[in-house]
């Protein structure tokens, strides 16, 4: 299978167009990136974010009263799924320093780190160890890191892609410990691409002054993922339990987080972990399918720790905020949603519409790049329709072959090329067809500069936190904050855990939530965290 | 959808009619299985849905991933979803990389028939026989460039009759090389260096404390480095 006829005719018009465009990026021309302003009103008129009637506001608990999309609003606005009857907290399974839930990136940084610390660490997972949206992280890593660059610069470029509204502090955090997470990395064993002297390759991501995205070709955060998993199975002090996720967290007396219950999965048993901090790691929502558009995650991106920790008494920040990856696959049919990585821009694929006619400047934030591609595709007419009535733009990865030499593309973007020739398409021959896709959760649980939450002992990393990106993520800027914030969680978690005192476990707030949620008037037999997505009989 | 476009497969020997040119992982919850294990990043870099899989009319086994193989007609087909394999453990800070740290683990290699039938299974197309035998040499260098791409999904060690474990030797050479044997970046050292001596400490500040209006004006003033 490959393009059907209607499509390689209109390939023609794209190859027809590229000596132009070619021609201007050799000359250091550029579609013209929109201002602040501008940008600002085309998010308004064609961002998902604006789009009326797809949020509600929350009924119950911290952040009542603050919209959230509907699809999060209906697992937080959801009974407990944990059957109390079977879980018996007088009988501990495990009793440990300090608790990561979830087994990706901002978990895996937070276990290693807190082993360092001398605590004794238990990993709970849902999936397998690794199963997270880290591993599919394809492009890069940010850290300013080089002469031309500074912490300034990546905090200036960061705030401006989150369109001024990242929490300040959070930020300055994530920026200043950017290099030594990308050295404790290397230092780990992280395969990154460098030239012959040990340079860091960098490249250029979106919304980028400087070129900062550091990369292990097109598996950065699978190489990232690996790594952290092989060095935790050579760490004995740290447990991992699979298939068995979280379904409530355990609170004591005192109000403090004092582990979590596990449901194992397979065999439907609970299981008790009494733990003294406890680290939320959970990631993200593309699961929940917000507005129904396809994602980029991970099969496991259900969003269980928001409901977890809203649940204790958390609050919830940016939720209202999605990121929607504006290159996403649209064609072939199989590979819907899947990403297509912001790196092959960077290394000089441009967007074009039906009739080869560059629209965007390939660079902007991710939200404006996005926004671009559905005016395109839905203001202007000027969208390619496929074989099943998806609308996109092409994204022309020949150009990478003309500007980096033959061969560019197998060597640069390996993953990608083999995903697509499985289809019978060369994107080193013929451009790809994207529009966005639903990547990344901006908000989470607010927490502070230690990843710390409004409950003691309760601390939240990675994509289930919000605050650091403000409304729209940059590049690159995901794979750091997992291991920047991985890394404070675990070691405030274990620092905590030495002088903690857990009192009397209990469960309590379960019911408690219950009866919320009938006194604020919803009846709903809706259940959560919600684990796994339903596509049974469906076509997923 | 008319009856006569669905295509017949066979889920662990039972047959199930399903749409045409579905992945085996969609026709499998089309089928009605709810996945646990067996499905990770539905996007062919996590190596969770290992399959294997045969036609009536041929000998041949045939391997791939349930999200990225597409279901033919007459498939008979099951999940590999886990795979026994062991791990040798190490000290990443102690370690050398040399063919004795890798022999002295995973002394099995040393076995290799040089059958290939490693290759054959591997869903990524990697080397896999080459990077065995190239760790067996010694050259750990062209091991973890040639399993670079390796997802660890576990069919190599399926399939190999020296019962070795190929991936744990891959990961093992990949961070020996990037580890010991690529130099280390200077320019990241320094400014490590630079971070924890404060340097920056006053720059970061004035961001963190500047008013958005002073943050939006330096925004769009910022000059960009060139592609």
């Amino acid at each position: 299978m490959s393009y059907p006829n209607y499509m390689l005719d209109l390939i023609k018009k794209v190859e027809a167009t590229r000596p132009k465009r070619i021609a201007q990026v050799k000359k250091g021309e550029n579609f013209a990136s929109l201002s602040a302003e501008k940008g600002g009103e085309l998010l308004r008129k064609f961002h998902p974010d604006y789009k009326e009637g797809t949020k509600r506001k929350l009924q119950l608990g911290k952040s009542k009263g603050s919209l959230v999309p509907n699809e999060v609003a209906d697992i937080i606005e959801a009974n407990p799924c944990i059957d109390l009857k079977n879980v018996n907290l007088e009988k501990i399974d495990y009793d440990v320093d300090v608790l990561v839930i979830g087994g990706g990136g901002a978990g895996s940084c937070a276990a290693l780190v807190a082993q360092e610390q001398g605590a004794k660490v238990l990993i709970a997972t849902k999936l397998r160890h690794g199963d997270a949206n880290t591993i599919m992280a394809e492009g890069g890593i940010q850290a300013a890191d080089k002469n031309q660059d500074s912490p300034g610069l990546h905090f200036l470029d960061t705030m401006g892609g989150g369109h001024f509204s990242n929490d300040p502090e959070l930020l300055g955090v994530l920026v200043k410990e950017a290099p030594l997470a990308i050295e404790w990395l290397e230092n780990l064993g992280v395969m990154f691409d460098k030239d012959n002297e040990g340079t860091m390759s960098t490249l250029h991501g979106g919304g980028t002054s400087r070129k900062r995205m550091h990369s292990a070709g097109d598996m950065t955060g699978a190489e990232i993922m690996r790594t952290l998993r092989d060095e935790i199975k050579n760490r004995p002090d740290i447990e991992v339990v699979e298939f068995a996720p979280a379904v409530e967290l355990i609170v004591d007396d005192k109000g403090q987080c004092a582990g979590a219950a596990l449901y194992n999965l397979e065999t439907k048993q609970y299981s008790v972990v009494k733990a003294k901090t406890t680290v939320i790691a959970t990631g993200g929502f593309g699961r929940l399918h917000i507005q129904g558009f396809p994602t980029t995650n991970h099969y496991g991106a259900t969003a269980d720790g928001l409901v977890l920790a809203y649940r204790v008494g958390c609050s919830l920040t940016f939720m209202d905020a999605s990121q929607f990856h504006p290159t996403g696959v649209i064609y072939p049919e199989q590979n819907v949603g899947l990403l297509i990585t912001e790196k092959v821009r960077g290394a000089g694929a441009q967007l074009a519409n039906i009739d080869g006619e560059q629209f965007v400047y390939p660079l902007e934030p991710r939200d404006i790049e996005s926004s671009a591609i559905i005016r395109e595709c839905l203001e202007r007419k000027k969208g390619v329709k496929t074989p099943t009535d998806r609308i996109g733009v092409w994204l022309d990865s020949v150009m990478i072959e003309i500007l980096k030499g033959e061969g560019a593309i197998q060597r640069d973007f390996p993953a990608k090329y083999r995903q697509f020739m499985r289809h019978g398409i060369d994107i080193s021959k013929q451009p790809m067809l994207v529009f966005p896709t639903l990547h990344y959760q901006n908000g989470g649980v607010k927490i502070n500069a230690d990843a710390g939450t409004e409950v003691p002992n309760l601390y939240v990393a990675g994509e289930a936190s919000g605050g650091i990106h403000g409304r729209n993520r940059l590049m690159g800027n995901s794979l750091l904050d997992i291991t920047v914030f991985g890394r404070r969680a675990g070691q405030e978690a274990a620092i905590k855990a030495k002088q903690a005192k857990i009192g009397k476990l209990s469960l309590e707030h379960v019911g408690k939530y219950r009866t919320n949620l009938q006194n604020s008037g919803i009846k709903t037999d809706r259940i959560s965290p919600m684990l796994l997505p339903d596509y049974v009989g469906k076509i997923g | 959808m008319e009856k006569k476009e669905m295509v017949k497969i066979y889920i662990m020997g039972k047959e199930y009619k399903v749409p045409p040119s579905l992945t085996i992982m969609k026709a499998l919850e089309y089928s009605g299985y709810k996945f646990i294990r067996g499905c990770g990043c539905r996007g062919g870099v996590c190596g969770a849905c290992a399959t294997v899989y045969r036609f009536p009319d041929s000998y041949k086994i045939n391997v791939g991933l349930a999200c990225q193989t597409l279901i033919e007609p007459d498939m008979y087909l099951t999940q590999i979803p886990f795979y026994p394999a062991n791990r040798a453990s190490y000290d990443i800070e102690t370690i050398e990389p040399l063919v004795e740290e890798i022999l002295k683990r995973y002394p099995e290699i040393a076995r290799c028939l040089c059958c290939n039938t490693c290759k054959k299974a591997c869903p990524q197309d990697l080397e896999v026989m080459e990077y065995i035998q190239a760790a067996l040499r010694g050259d750990i260098e062209r091991a973890a460039k040639l399993s670079f791409e390796c997802i660890l999904c576990g069919l190599c060690v399926s399939r190999c009759p020296s019962e070795i474990v190929h991936y744990n030797v891959g990961i093992l050479c990949r961070r020996l090389f990037a580890k010991f044997m690529v130099p280390k970046a200077k320019d990241l050292k320094k400014r490590v260096e630079e971070i924890k001596a404060g340097k920056f400490d006053k720059e970061v500040e004035k961001y963190v404390k500047m008013s958005t209006k002073e943050l939006k004006e330096l925004y769009d003033k910022r000059d960009i480095e060139p592609v």
